[in-house]
């Protein structure tokens, strides 16, 4: 059991890393990866939101939207399937977690609310949460799957931005060619970065 | 057609394009184009959603009160992307199944957002649709040329119709194995970038 939750941990911070092997969380990850300070920032609320709100997802999805789900308010509700409401539930729950988030770090740790500024609140159209939800739907984890999932992706997120601006605090010093400065080179970098994960696919534990 | 209208509706594919100058929706951009058909029907589906997303909001923009905008914004957007996914899933399952997760992934597409935020929050249905329009263009046009170099030189084929003969079917040509994988839509999308800011001076970045 042990062995299974660790695979799906290593599996979603290297092999399916959200942001190089799918793409998620693009338009962040390029715009706030300028300085490693913000980007570990960043990085960690992403971590927790993801953390929080995959598990939280799964259990409003089996519990309130499959098909039969309703069966607890009264039998008549065996053949009700809400799943095509998922989307929308999804977003809503993402959304609320990150307003809650935000509260919180406000009232218990100001000074982190304002290293993280207005990253905070746009983390609810941040598409690593919504994408990592929706893989979590497609795939059927199970609670403890999606926990896993979430925490893992979430990670795996963190990594790649805080590398990335890492990569980029240094590429101040290089002479790239003028059209290519900033966004362009933030690309290409990526790309290689992208091309150095794709050697952890196929490992297993 | 007026200049309004035209600036509107053309800006967005090469002066102002929402991909390559103002940095929104890449996430979806680099992940559907390995198949040209994929990505075509992912720009069809993301500047239907835009469009109407744009003249939902515009219709009521004078309602919405400001402090919950974002989260009447979302509830709109997800509502149509729930009706695009039912579409797709109806019409055509295979295309469907393959985007997977993208289709959903449009709600949080910053373009979507991003143009209710900027645009349609100020400015009348009409001229709010068309913007949408044209943004959706813009994004269409960066994914099919994207789709088009990734699916020709990566599998010889476009829109699933053999161009290339390639090598393992007894052909000349040896497909070019990076292109089907992910690190090729960053450099693809990085040097489309070059190649417009070159030809668009103003575009470049100050350091």
């Amino acid at each position: 059991m042990l062995e299974h939750y660790l695979s799906l941990l290593t599996k979603s911070i290297f092999v399916e890393n959200m942001a190089l092997a799918f793409f998620l969380g693009m338009c962040s990850f390029l715009a706030v990866s300028k300085k490693v300070e913000t980007a570990i920032g960043l990085g960690a609320a992403v971590v927790f939101v993801l953390a929080v709100c995959v598990p939280l997802n799964q259990l409003i999805i089996v519990s309130l939207l499959k098909e039969g789900a309703l069966v607890w308010i009264s039998p008549e509700f065996a053949t009700v399937d809400l799943s095509f409401l998922s989307f929308l539930v999804q977003i809503g729950t993402i959304a609320a977690v990150v307003q809650v988030v935000e509260m919180a770090v406000d009232r218990y740790a100001p000074a982190l609310y304002n290293a993280l500024g207005v990253f905070l609140p746009l983390i609810a159209v941040n598409c690593a949460i919504l994408g990592a939800s929706l893989f979590m739907e497609q795939r059927e984890y199970n609670l403890g799957e999606a926990a896993v999932f979430g925490l893992g992706s979430g990670i795996g997120w963190a990594m790649a931005i805080v590398a990335l601006a890492a990569l980029r605090e240094k590429m101040r010093y290089s002479n790239v060619p003028e059209g290519l400065r900033g966004l362009g080179i933030a690309f290409i970098l990526t790309g290689l970065m992208a091309i150095g994960f794709l050697a952890f696919s196929g490992i297993q534990l | 057609m007026d200049k309004q209208t035209k600036g509107v509706l053309f800006d967005p594919l090469f002066n102002n394009n929402p991909i390559a100058l103002q940095v929104l929706g890449i996430c979806s951009a680099l992940a559907v184009t390995t198949k040209l058909e994929k990505a075509f029907v992912m720009s069809i589906a993301l500047t239907v959603v835009t469009a109407f997303s744009n003249l939902a909001i515009s219709l009521i923009r004078n309602y919405i009160p400001s402090s919950i905008r974002i989260i009447v914004q979302l509830t709109i957007i997800a509502s149509l992307v729930i009706i695009t996914d039912q579409i797709l899933k109806a019409f055509v399952y295979d295309v469907s199944k393959q985007l997977s997760v993208f289709v959903g992934l449009i709600i949080t597409n910053c373009i979507v957002m991003g143009r209710a935020e900027a645009y349609a929050m100020a400015n009348k249905p009409g001229i709010s649709f068309l913007d949408g329009i044209g943004n959706g263009l813009g994004y269409s046009m960066v994914l099919l040329v994207i789709g088009f170099i990734r699916e020709l030189f990566g599998s010889g084929k476009l829109f699933g119709v053999e161009i290339f003969k390639t090598v393992n079917d007894g052909g000349w040509y040896p497909t070019n194995g990076l292109m089907v994988m992910a690190p090729s839509a960053f450099f693809l999308i990085g040097c489309m970038i070059w190649i417009i800011r070159v030809a668009k001076p103003a575009q470049m970045e100050k350091e």
